[in-house]
């Protein structure tokens, strides 16, 4: 079976899906759920235990050796994301049944585990597969299934946010079919690694140029990049908050996931950093990013919009360390995706945990609730702190290696930026601390209980996480290092 | 005689950016899913233009022809095809809720509502 | 004409065709032309109607007349889907939801001049990946060279059914296919989420009145549904031989119950086909699809590995191909049935409230 890994991961929740709309009862498809998400999770720490211990997997689908076929290549990056992505679902799925109770009437939770489960194998098909065009398909399952999570919020305005995202995205999709078109057209091929045979041949051609340009454009509508991150605000702020916690901290992970791909594995560094000034538009991006979407943030009443504005931001880190174009800068942004994950995870989930209790995110619902929610605001609290970068947490170690990397490459005066731009994040925490434990409660309802321990376990498993990993890095650190010295390593 | 050689292509591109503007510039949301078709039709033709052989043959096979149009872009489009159409679908049912929700498929309805009710709750 | 001029010394110049061969290339160019000029007018015109109704006609047209260039194109498969899909699925459902949603456009266009220059840039962007691009048919171009002429010599020998398009679709690249049912069945998940009713709103709406009253056409809609579900058959068990397989099976199987639909009501429908059941199907063919894999994988292939299902490789990818199409086919005819009656049963919901 071990050899059977790499599928495995992918139609495990893909099989599961149809399987829960069988089962039809929602108790049952909770466990179901939950359980096939585990399974993948350990799938995908053996699996980065083969890639250890083996190096690159490769597994092809229906026996056919590619290009002829589709291949599933898995490499350490990809096996990173993997752990991430699953880990980060199963942990999201234990919340889930307890918040959904609130969130949505019971009849279609059966339908949010099983477009739950489709976007959970869409992600990780996309993170598996070799194929350029195998990309597109998973890409648009996990994304048609992400707009039904978001279109389930209670909020009216969850629709309207889900339709944006759905233009966007469809957009965004579309300009990647047109960008793998034009690579086919010049090299014949769909497989990435034939692709990198046989696109410095042709690496010239305005066709090549184009099609690159359009694949970037495509892929950043979908991971937000400023800015084209119109979407995002309100799809996080409106949808179900077990859909929040999982799309934050996953979906627009895989998007980077892809950019890195393409560039490192399938153009090549070269022809990314040297033939086109993507260097500069990365960090004049994530640098605006940064700072447009952190101010923006600072005048948020929603709680789950601030948040989801700081994403923005935080997506703009990670380009900024993948367009300094150096190791250094490449692990900072490989730290950031997992660290983003982990922080973003427990705010959204112990939010959820508002939203149980209290009913809405709005900033003076929160008055008060220091005292009242402890367990829940301490949460929150952490994962600011490590939004903003101290030391201890998560964020911090990114930060550092940011910092660390724009340093290496006598950029101090945009480290100095990136600085400041954590100085907002202070700003926008506050806002929210201030009002939980510096203001009195609104007299004219009862005392909110502690969120039920169903939410509040799996938010301090990710809020031991932040600090877990903020102290002892060598898994991270060391893996981010190993996956940046290969992806250059190929790349000269 | 170039102009023949990428005519199809250029052709295309127009196809293709009518349809892009009509799903930017129109603020009805099914006129915005039409638009979206057309867009994505149209990069199906660009496909299906680079499979051509001209003197080939449709990709199946028989003992009466040796040239065939390359049957790979074609498979292609037949996943694309229906990945449109599972998105449109998606996006009228979008559509109909923002319709019973809002009580219009006008985009800057919708919009103006939504200044209200965050208006309101402030 | 000079355009035709060129067309014809261009030709000239490439001395290897042959004079007949030049006489049929000359008329598909023109035809290619007329479609392609065709094509423009009715896009272009749909950025201008407000007539949303008139929009959805012209969708159907256009994709109809796409459909007729890919047949020009020789790629018949695809042409068959999009006839099917575009102009046939897309603008049933898109004329159910303007009967909820009103027909006319009322407002004014979203900042179109920063639209028409974005389209623009784009456009030129476009452009200007065009000019390395190889020639239009040309026989050596990378996409001709690479990949594809094993599929052309070698599926004859490693799974021999005529119908290249058949075999590489469900076996060389069966998992995109497998992929593409998913995403099918993802769009049954996202339209049941967002549009089912509870069973007490179902009998509080007015359903829209059927054709039921309308001899003619109940008499030949009658008449029409036994033979179009034979052809979907025919369709789908044929796919190997000629253009067809599941998906277009699927496709025209559910117009029949569509068509039924329209005819005798959308309720009497959901009874005769039983609606929770047929939605049970559409998870069914998925894992039929998937099962597949599954087996070959016990057998000692990999996923998807049809060789591994029987002792023959060629019994084995014959079988395999059977059973996946029935899956697709299974999967897309429930889809599409689920989505339209759906959609056909809020239109009622809608009725209700007004009434």
């Amino acid at each position: 079976m071990i050899d059977h890994l790499p599928i495995l991961q992918v139609i495990v929740p893909l099989l599961a899906a149809p399987i829960c709309l069988i089962l039809r009862e929602a108790q049952l498809v909770r466990w179901f759920t939950l359980i096939a998400s585990v399974f993948a999770f350990v799938i995908s720490v053996l699996l980065l235990q083969q890639v250890q211990a083996h190096g690159t997997l490769i597994y092809s689908l229906g026996g056919w050796d590619a290009p002829i076929g589709i291949e599933y290549r898995i490499d350490q990056l990809n096996a990173y994301l993997l752990i991430l992505v699953t880990s980060i679902s199963s942990v999201a799925l234990l919340a889930a049944g307890t918040s959904l109770q609130k969130e949505l009437t019971e009849r279609k939770e059966t339908y949010f585990y099983v477009a739950y489960l489709l976007c959970l194998a869409g992600l990780l098909g996309i993170l598996t597969t070799g194929d350029a065009f195998n990309v597109f398909v998973f890409l648009e399952i996990s994304s048609l299934a992400s707009y039904t999570l978001i279109a389930m919020g209670r909020d009216r305005r969850s629709l309207w946010a889900s339709y944006q995202y759905l233009i966007m995205g469809t957009i965004g999709a579309t300009f990647i079919l047109i960008g793998i078109g034009m690579m086919y057209m010049m090299t014949g091929t769909l497989n990435m690694y034939d692709l990198a045979e046989r696109l410095p041949e042709v690496q010239q051609t305005k066709t090549v140029f184009t099609a690159f340009a359009f694949f970037m454009v495509g892929v950043c509508l979908k991971l937000a990049l400023f800015p084209l991150h119109l979407w995002l605000p309100n799809a996080y702020a409106y949808a179900p908050s077990i859909a929040t916690v999982f799309l934050a901290a996953t979906a627009t992970k895989v998007a980077i996931y892809v950019l890195l791909r393409f560039i490192f594995s399938v153009y090549g560094f070269e022809f990314s950093f040297s033939h086109l000034p993507l260097k500069e538009i990365l960090v004049a991006l994530g640098l605006m990013g940064i700072f447009a979407a952190s101010i923006v943030a600072i005048y948020q009443n929603n709680i789950k919009r601030l948040f989801a504005y700081s994403s923005v931001a935080q997506i703009g880190y990670m380009i900024l360390g993948l367009g300094i174009g150096s190791k250094t800068g490449l692990v900072a942004t490989l730290l950031h995706l997992f660290n983003h994950a982990l922080m973003k995870g427990a705010i959204f989930l112990a939010l959820a945990g508002v939203v149980y209790r209290v009913g809405s995110v709005n900033i003076k619902a929160f008055a008060g609730l220091g005292k009242q929610m402890p367990w829940t605001m301490g949460a929150i609290v952490v994962g600011g702190l490590s939004l903003i970068g101290v030391p201890l947490t998560v964020g911090f170690v990114s930060k550092w290696y940011l910092v660390l990397a724009l340093l290496e490459s006598n950029w101090w005066p945009i480290a100095i930026l990136v600085l400041v731009g954590s100085l907002l994040a202070v700003i926008y925490v506050w806002r929210l601390v201030e009002a939980a434990y510096f203001r009195p409660a609104l007299q004219d309802s009862a005392p909110y209980k502690e969120a039920p321990l169903m939410i509040l376990i799996p938010t301090w498993i990710l809020v031991l996480a932040n600090i877990y990993f903020g102290i002892d890095t060598s898994f991270t650190v060391g893996l981010s290092e190993q996956i940046s010295a290969s992806l250059f390593g190929v790349a000269k | 005689m170039n102009f023949l050689e990428q005519y199809n292509y250029w052709i295309v591109i127009v196809l293709m950016m009518s349809g892009f503007y009509i799903v930017i510039a129109h603020g009805n949301l099914i006129k915005k899913l039409i638009g979206l078709t057309v867009f994505q039709t149209s990069v199906f033709i660009m496909y299906i233009s680079m499979s051509k052989v001209i003197g080939g043959t449709a990709p199946i096979l028989n003992e009466a022809y040796k040239v065939y149009s390359n049957p790979l872009p074609h498979v292609l489009i037949l996943t694309a095809i229906v990945v449109g159409v599972a998105t449109t679908s998606l996006g009228l049912a979008l559509a109909v809720r923002i319709k019973e929700a809002y009580g219009s498929v006008e985009e800057d309805v919708i919009q103006e509502k939504d200044l209200q009710q965050e208006g309101s709750q402030e | 004409m000079t355009f035709l001029k060129n067309s014809v010394s261009l030709l000239l110049n490439q001395q290897t065709i042959k004079r007949e061969l030049l006489r049929s290339t000359v008329i598909e160019i023109t035809i290619n032309v007329i479609l392609l000029a065709l094509l423009t007018l009715t896009a272009i015109s749909l950025a201008f109607t407000k007539d949303l109704f008139a929009s959805v006609m012209l969708m159907g047209v256009y994709s109809l007349l796409s459909a007729s260039f890919f047949v020009l194109m020789d790629a018949v498969d695809v042409a068959f889907t999009e006839a099917a899909v575009g102009a046939g699925i897309s603008t049933i459902l898109m004329l159910t939801v303007l009967a909820m949603a009103g027909r006319f456009e009322n407002r004014a266009l979203h900042h179109p001049r920063i639209a028409l220059f974005v389209v623009i840039g784009t456009g030129i962007m476009l452009v200007f990946g065009t000019f390395d691009m190889p020639a239009f048919g040309d026989i050596n171009a990378p996409v001709q060279t690479h990949v594809a002429p094993h599929y052309i010599q070698q599926s004859g020998a490693e799974i021999d059914i005529p119908n290249i398009v058949t075999s590489v679709l469900a076996s060389y690249r069966g998992f995109d296919t497998f992929g593409e049912v998913v995403v099918v069945f993802t769009a049954v998940i996202g339209v049941l989420a967002l549009l089912e009713m509870k069973s007490e709103e179902v009998r509080n709406s007015v359903a829209p009145a059927p054709m039921y009253q309308h001899k003619i056409l109940r008499i030949v809609g009658k008449i029409l549904i036994p033979p179009i579900m034979l052809f979907a058959l025919y369709v789908q068990f044929h796919g190997e031989y000629g253009p067809g397989g599941g998906f277009q099976a699927g496709v025209i199987f559910s117009a029949a119950i569509i068509l039924h639909a329209i005819l005798f009501g959308v309720e009497t429908t959901a009874k005769a086909i039983s609606l929770p059941f047929v939605k049970v199907l559409a998870a069914l063919g998925v894992l039929i699809y998937g099962s597949v894999g599954i087996v070959a994988m016990l057998n000692g292939g990999r996923f998807l590995e049809y060789n591994a299902l029987a002792e023959n490789a060629i019994t084995g990818q014959h079988v395999g191909i059977i059973v996946i199409e029935l899956g697709v086919g299974i999967t897309v005819a429930t889809a599409m049935m689920v989505i339209f009656l759906t959609f056909a049963r809020r239109v009622g919901k809608s009725n209700g409230e007004s009434a």
